[in-house]
């Protein structure tokens, strides 16, 4: 699968050196509607001058090339197994290339790998499909807002959060409010609900590869994202945590079934790098 | 840069330059600092290495949150990505090392706490926000990189470089008066998320 792995080498270059084009309109959208002489407006402009530069430049935008995490559907009959070593062998010759940031640190002995490999760095979620071609998306996924990401159990008493819809609500504004500036807003914002813990962080981070205009098939949820957005901007958090009227460009929420009683909420925050990119490959 | 009321500062700062600095200033630095970000804390603060060990004189410097992406070509390091890194994970540490070392300015991203704010009303010092995620913008205002400490023990991301930087662009958003931005803007969205969640 050698020329697989170059277009692998290839999606992270494109992921990493360039916006998608619906994340760059967000932000181009929300600059005017900061106060001039802002905080805000100081950052966004020098947000997009920084993407302008990077897609020129062809290198990454921000020096935080994240965990590359990996959202792939295989064809019936493709071994996953040769994908893997395909993503593992073009994470390496990307490491070095673009170049990415060494981000694989051995929790034993503190050692970085080196060249973004290894135990379970990459992340890569497999999923068989019923179509003929491969699609694998990437996302670089940057620690600072990583870390500004909460799981809940509902009910949660301190913020009157029961196991509705409107706990979720109040569990997304938690998260971002605890999250200030500190991840790198305006965010993007993935939910997922369901009964288990793992289940429902993956689910989270999977709706962050949603483009900004995509609607929710569920009406209620599509409902749920709008007023979260429109919620999430009054908090006045603003661009990098200064102050404005642009915390978020877009929330989107996904559920599974859950068990009767259990109530996962996991909220996935994504920086204003949203860095994803889609490669599709015919076998 | 789209500004207003921006001053060029030239390192190494004195105390009386940090004073003279206030809660949303926009300011322009140039001279020599220094990054240092998780390990470096952590060594620091633990280690507690005396200023002859460490080969960088921090005295009226800046030590800048940032792990950089840097390549190295035959016996040259070159720049490629260089913003700053979230610095409210080292809040544990920064009070002792703006005490023991010297430095004149903390710059990074998202603010710092309270023992940060103390340190730096104590000391004169003052905490920098840079443009979170502007890797290669920030990177253009880096003139040379100048020299590294720890490159082998703690590798390329985590190791204290010294950098000569050009007119870097960073707001004052807590300054050696006590004051802080974050702190405001923590408290009004607070009594917004109240409001919204009907507490």
């Amino acid at each position: 699968m050698m020329n697989l792995r170059d277009a692998i080498v290839e999606l992270y270059k494109k992921a990493a050196t360039s916006l998608p084009s619906d994340i760059e309109a967000a932000l181009r959208y929300a600059y005017p509607k900061e106060e001039k002489k802002s905080n805000a407006r100081v950052a966004l402009s020098a947000i997009l001058e920084n993407i302008r530069i990077a897609k020129e430049t062809q290198r990454p935008m921000c020096q935080d090339t994240g965990v590359p995490v990996f959202f792939i559907k295989v064809p019936v009959g493709i071994s996953h197994l040769e994908l893997k070593s395909a993503i593992i062998g073009a994470t390496r010759i990307a490491t070095e290339k673009i170049p990415l940031r060494a981000n694989a640190v051995d929790i034993l002995t503190d050692k970085n790998s080196g060249d973004n490999t290894g135990i379970g760095f990459p992340v890569l979620y497999f999923e068989e499909t019923k179509g003929k071609k491969i699609t694998i998306d990437l996302m670089l996924k940057g620690s600072g807002c990583e870390n500004a990401g909460q799981l809940y159990k509902l009910p949660v008493e301190e913020l009157k959060a029961e196991r509705d819809l409107e706990g979720v609500r109040k569990c997304v504004l938690d998260t971002i409010y605890k999250a200030q500036g500190k991840g790198c807003p305006p965010y993007i914002i993935g939910v997922g609900i369901g009964a288990s813990k793992d289940q429902v962080t993956k689910l989270a981070k999977e709706q962050l590869l949603r483009r900004i205009e995509d609607k929710n098939k569920h009406e209620v949820l599509s409902e749920l994202e709008k007023r979260l957005l429109r919620d999430i901007n009054q908090l006045g958090i603003g661009p990098l945590g200064l102050g404005g009227k642009t915390t978020a460009i877009g929330v989107k929420v996904g559920v599974n079934h859950r068990h009767p009683a259990s109530y996962f909420v996991d909220v996935s925050v994504c920086c204003w790098a949203d860095r994803r990119a889609r490669l599709t490959w015919k076998m | 840069m789209n500004v207003k009321n921006i001053q060029r500062i030239n390192l190494p700062l004195t105390k009386e330059d940090v004073l003279s600095l206030h809660a949303g200033d926009i300011v322009l630095i140039n001279g020599l600092i220094v990054t240092g970000r998780d390990r470096v804390h952590n060594f620091l603060f633990n280690k507690k290495p005396s200023k002859k060990q460490i080969p960088f004189n921090l005295e009226g410097t800046i030590l800048y949150h940032c792990g950089p992406i840097i390549r190295k070509t035959g016996k040259d390091f070159k720049l490629i990505a260089g913003g700053p890194t979230t610095s409210i994970r080292v809040e544990m540490y920064e009070h002792q090392i703006i005490s023991e070392y010297g430095i004149r300015g903390v710059m990074g991203k998202g603010g710092m706490g309270e023992q940060t704010l103390n340190a730096l009303k104590e000391n004169g010092c003052v905490y920098l926000h840079t443009i979170g995620g502007a890797g290669v913008y920030l990177a253009d205002r880096v003139k040379r990189i100048v020299d590294v400490w720890k490159l082998e023990e703690f590798g390329v991301t985590e190791a204290m470089w010294m950098f000569e930087v050009e007119n870097f662009p960073a707001i004052v958003t807590m300054d050696a008066h006590g004051r802080s931005l974050h702190e405001g803007i923590e408290k009004k969205s607070y009594n917004e998320f109240k409001r919204l969640i009907g507490l």
